[in-house]
């Protein structure tokens, strides 16, 4: 499995892209084999802000539902609307084209509880 | 957790596996979708010797399973097999199970795994003639081997001539080199194809072999995960989802394995519910707005009002659509009737749906 050194991650198995004030969310390698075949991520927060820990939205796989929580506090700036049409991309490439949202970060400080790719190696044992 | 005689095989092919009633079984392999469709299209292969089978034996082994199950196994002729179940005492169903008749005297029963036991003691608990019973589960592999080409890969290893056997249907002989194979033309995906019951210890190289045999069909060991998504297509119940100890027959639409021909365990008032009708049933139902059923969320009408619940659901592979079953109110039951599914506390509105929800 694939955890790419310059992502921050979630013990519940997102990950962060951090850009300036802003940044990319998505699911680990690790979480899309658990889930299996995606059929549609469900974001009901564009707009929003939404506390860290939150659920910002729920990925619906084939056999299994799971809530995406946000990584840090922030505001819900866009959801990746290509994965409503291709939600497949979120399985074959979830660093890459299955990116979930973008935000705007509101606590910066917060960004320091996340974890490496290597501690986030660890916790799943890959 | 108890294995099967293929555990270490499904592990050592990278299977995900899962504990499944007290097994540790595979749920999916090369990826769900993949597995449901090679079923479809091609040929793929389950290992569920998880499954219970029981031998009855004996003068009285067809007045025992009279008895205790739904439908009318008298009509069973010698390599005949009947869908059927045990109702309870209560109303409800103690399990689903299909009924094996290798000859006059002796019956197989094939039960689910995680009603083995209870099913077991169900069964001995009605016996009043002393049948002679044996658990023979722990011993006995089972082979789903699914799909249009199951009986081209199978037919490499049998003389036996496979399109012979009509659906619902065994031979019993030589497979594999194996003797006394249970072959069976029967399964749980709606593909056609044939179920095989043998010892352990023929385990590993029925394996090797049937899949030497698929090869050039492209054959593929499949997960229970697709094995649920293959069944719900075509509307078969799941005993713990669909049917369980509080719904009857009539309620999940099992009446046509319910045969009021002979006498068995409350057969008055599930006979009573066939005439008088019942308040709830099971339907399919699929989704016209965006969202996939899961096991127990609710079902409401246009008003709000609770109508009652999903048994199962799912994304369906092969109609790209989701689909699944659930039980509400009489009223509500006919096909087209608009109904939604609470989906994290949102009404998504489905359509209830004739089954199966794959047409041939």
């Amino acid at each position: 499995m694939n955890f790419p050194a310059e992502l921050k991650y979630t013990k519940d198995h997102e990950w962060v892209r951090v850009e300036g004030n802003e940044a990319y969310i998505g699911i680990t390698d690790f979480a899309q084999k658990e889930l299996g075949d995606i059929v549609y991520v469900d974001i009901t927060t564009v707009g929003d802000e939404v506390e860290k820990e939150a659920v910002f939205g729920t990925v619906e796989a084939v056999k299994t539902v799971s809530d995406l929580f946000m990584p840090v506090t922030g505001k819900v700036l866009e959801m990746n609307k290509d994965i409503d049409s291709a939600p497949e991309s979120v399985n074959t490439d979830p660093y890459g084209k299955g990116w979930m949202i973008k935000i705007a970060i509101s606590n910066p400080a917060e960004l320091s509880e996340l974890l490496s790719a290597d501690a986030y190696k660890a916790l799943v044992g890959a | 957790m108890k294995t099967t005689a293929l555990t270490q095989k499904h592990i050592s092919l990278g299977a995900k596996m899962v504990e499944f009633a007290g097994y540790n079984m595979p749920v999916s392999y090369s990826g769900l979708n993949d597995e449901h469709m090679t079923v479809r299209n091609s040929v793929g292969v389950f290992d569920v010797s998880h499954m219970g089978e029981f031998i009855l034996k004996g003068e009285h082994a067809l007045d025992l399973i009279q008895k205790v199950t739904s439908n009318d196994a008298s009509v069973l002729t010698d390599g005949k097999a009947q869908y059927s179940c045990l109702p309870n005492d209560k109303g409800g169903i103690v399990d689903d199970l299909i009924v094996y008749r290798i000859d006059a005297k002796t019956y197989m029963l094939v039960v689910n795994a995680s009603n083995i036991d209870k099913d077991w003691n169900w069964i001995k608990q009605h016996d009043t003639w002393g049948v002679e019973m044996h658990n023979i589960s722990e011993k006995t592999s089972l082979l789903a081997i699914q799909g249009p080409k199951a009986m081209d890969t199978l037919q490499k290893l049998t003389d036996i001539k496979l399109a012979d056997i009509p659906y619902y249907a065994f031979a019993k002989g030589k497979f594999n080199g194996v003797d006394n194979v249970v072959i069976s033309n029967t399964g749980y995906t709606g593909a056609g194809g044939f179920e095989i019951y043998f010892e352990n210890e023929y385990a590993e190289k029925m394996w090797d072999n049937i899949f030497e045999a698929g090869k050039e069909f492209g054959i593929k060991p499949i997960g229970l995960g697709a094995r649920d998504t293959l069944r719900l297509e075509m509307g078969f119940c799941l005993y713990g989802n669909d049917i369980d100890d509080t719904t009857s027959p009539i309620e999940a639409g099992l009446g046509w394995i319910t045969k009021f021909t002979k006498d068995f365990t409350n057969r008055a008032a599930i006979e009573a519910q066939k005439q008088n009708g019942v308040s709830r049933k099971l339907v399919g139902f699929e989704m016209i707005d965006r969202g996939i059923p899961r096991h127990d969320y609710q079902l409401a009408d246009a008003q709000g009002n609770i109508i009652g619940k999903v048994s199962s659901g799912t994304q369906s592979p092969s109609l790209n659509k989701a689909i699944g079953m659930g039980y509400v109110k009489t009223e509500f039951a006919k096909a087209d009737t608009e109904i939604f599914v609470v989906i994290r506390d949102k009404a998504i509105k489905a359509k209830v749906t004739k089954i199966p929800f794959l047409k041939k």
